[in-house]
């Protein structure tokens, strides 16, 4: 009996094969590609993170320290000062992405003209797609207190120059309002069609029970983009922990690396730069647990209030 | 439709500023830099510059292009653009065509496109993810830049999705006419999907254009470098070692013109494909997000 189920279940296997092996080749670059350069390097990130990985060792045989890297990773005063700036810097980015583009929106919304909307909107869609190297330049140049554009313009207004660049504090601020002013066109575009699938009909009866238009933002239009706000701001709390490298590495420098540097480049500085591998491994693994707990939350907060799914 | 009231026409003349102001205030910068990379060497260093050249010259371009290095870099970033894209755009049509399947036609389907959903999740790190690109030979070669970030999930859910979208008839009417897999996606999948393509090409093209941190940790040596990489080790760098603002006014003085002319170059392609993504990308970013 047991011989005949199993002979039956090896036909069907066989008979699903013929019918869907080359749906099953099709998939193979990209589960090749996926199981090299993403799965072996977290399958390699668990036991490196608990060993001191020497790589003329190799990492079976290198001496297994356990917890050592994670606690160092607490009791290091300067790792305490990157999560402090990660969260700070962060939580700051998160804020204004979830504000800005969204009264950007309701503004672009009231416009009527729309040769002037569709203008605008070609223009802030722009920086989103210059890479952080380019505006990095452009904007080391116009902060520079030596003829930079900004100082120029702020000793015009009697305002004494700026180190942008070169003070923690202002360099946080640069980071924060640099990244906004880049993100937020773009970031409103799901808010601008969140709008626009509001149901006509609630603003004319809005209208009828004599609402104004500042009336009607406030009680037809907001509460119709409540759910897109909401699973926008769930799954931006997924990236807490990111505080954009790719920006930082390209504005940084000794001189504010106190209060700039972040997880990202802090990883890459003493894990990479400095060869102190399993420590930066220990410190990266740290980031994704939290950062994987953190998006598994928000698609689930995600779904509950807004149905949102991403597949 | 009209609302006239006082009120509403002072907000509208105050929007309508603002607005533009705003506008204004995301090209303003790239203009500035254009125009320093046009003007002379003592007008930029003076500090003279705002959007207009002083004493037109195009003698920064001349010394950008006369580099050797420059025009190494810049040819190899167009390399890169082109290889990236199109092996990336190559393995995610394969495997989307595979899982845009109904589970019924393709059981198992759901396990595959969780793997690959997975590693949206949870990463290794940088660490490890560059000591297995260097095991498996990548390092100091293109193939780096290329390989291991490929399977771009988030482009491949849009592709997905836009397969399932294509009616099952057309898709019928091929396999009853003998067609199998690969000729179905050759032949019925393909020529419907231009927009989509289109689409996620350039969005792909943009991002190995603007990469740059991967040249750093990948690529030892510096005449390999693509032009992102090759523009962040001399704007950013430089910086490095410096301690204060008498060093920042060195590097402003030696070339400010050839840095701005060289920032400018590489923004150009983006500028040329920028008019082709709008025109796509608000639909692919609607398809993405907003889900009934």
């Amino acid at each position: 009996m047991n011989e005949l189920a199993s002979v039956a279940n090896k036909n069907r296997t066989l008979v699903y094969l013929r019918k869907t092996w080359p749906l099953h080749l099709l998939l193979l670059p990209a589960l090749v590609i996926s199981l090299v350069y993403q799965y072996a390097p977290i399958l390699m990130s668990f036991p490196m993170a608990f060993r001191e990985y020497q790589p003329w060792l190799g990492f079976r045989h290198s001496p297994w320290v356990g917890l050592d890297h994670f606690r160092y990773l607490f009791t290091y005063p300067q790792s305490k000062q990157v999560l402090f700036n990660t969260l700070l810097i962060s939580i700051m980015k998160i804020g204004t992405q979830l504000t800005i583009p969204v009264m950007f929106a309701l503004l672009l919304n009231e416009v009527r003209h729309m040769l002037f909307k569709r203008s605008v909107q070609t223009l802030v869609y722009l920086p989103h797609f210059m890479s952080w190297v380019i505006l990095g330049g452009i904007l080391t140049d116009l902060l520079s207190i030596q003829g930079g554009l900004v100082n120029r313009f702020l000793g015009f207004l009697g305002v004494e120059p700026i180190f942008f660049l070169a003070n923690g504090d202002w360099f946080r601020f640069t980071i924060v309002l640099s990244d906004i002013w880049k993100e937020f066109g773009f970031s409103s575009i799901i808010f601008l069609a969140a709008i626009a699938g509001v149901n006509p009909s609630l603003y004319e009866a809005a209208e009828i029970d004599g609402a104004g238009r500042w009336k009607q933002t406030l009680f037809v239009t907001l509460p119709g983009i409540a759910p897109i706000f909401t699973v926008v701001a769930a799954l931006s709390l997924g990236r807490v922990l990111d505080g954009g490298y790719d920006q930082i590495l390209n504005l940084y420098n000794p001189l504010v690396m106190e209060k700039g540097d972040i997880i990202d480049t802090f990883v890459y500085r003493v894990g990479l730069q400095s060869g102190n591998f399993s420590f930066g491994t220990a410190v990266g693994l740290f980031k994704s647990a939290i950062g994987f707990v953190l998006i598994v939350i928000a698609y689930r907060v995600a779904y509950k209030y807004a149905k949102y799914r991403i597949f | 439709m009209p609302r006239k009231n006082n009120g509403y026409s002072t907000f509208e003349v105050f929007n309508y500023g603002f607005l533009s102001v705003l506008s204004l205030l995301c090209i303003l910068p790239l203009l500035h830099i254009f125009a320093v990379s046009l003007s002379s060497r003592a007008a930029a260093t003076g500090g003279l510059v705002t959007l207009w050249p002083i004493d037109f010259t195009t003698a920064a371009y001349m010394e950008t292009f006369g580099n050797d290095k420059f025009s190494n870099a810049l040819f190899i970033g167009i390399e890169r653009t082109v290889l990236g894209t199109v092996v990336s755009m190559v393995v995610i049509t394969l495997a989307a065509y595979s899982l845009s399947k109904r589970s019924r036609v393709f059981p198992g389907r759901g396990v595959y496109a969780w793997y690959l959903i997975f590693t949206m999740l949870f990463n290794g790190g940088i660490v490890p993810t560059y000591l297995i690109v260097s095991e498996t030979h990548l390092t100091n070669s293109i193939w780096a830049l290329v390989i291991p970030g490929a399977v771009n999930v988030w482009n491949l859910i849009l592709m997905i999705n836009f397969f399932r979208s294509i009616p099952a008839e057309m898709e019928e009417a091929a396999v009853v006419d003998g067609a199998g897999h690969i000729q179905t996606l050759v032949r019925v999948f393909l020529p419907v999907s231009a927009p989509v393509i289109a689409t996620l090409s350039l969005f792909t093209m943009v991002t190995h254009w603007n990469s740059f941190f991967d040249g750093i940790i990948y690529l030892t040596k510096p005449d390999q470098y693509p032009l992102s990489t090759f523009l962040h080790t001399i704007i950013v760098q430089e910086n490095f070692n410096n301690t204060g603002i008498s060093q920042e006014k060195l590097a402003m003085l030696s070339n400010r013109t050839v840095k701005a002319s060289q920032i400018f170059v590489s923004a150009i392609p983006i500028l040329l494909v920028y008019p082709f993504l709008q025109k796509y990308f608000v639909k692919g970013i609607m398809i993405g997000s907003v889900k009934e």
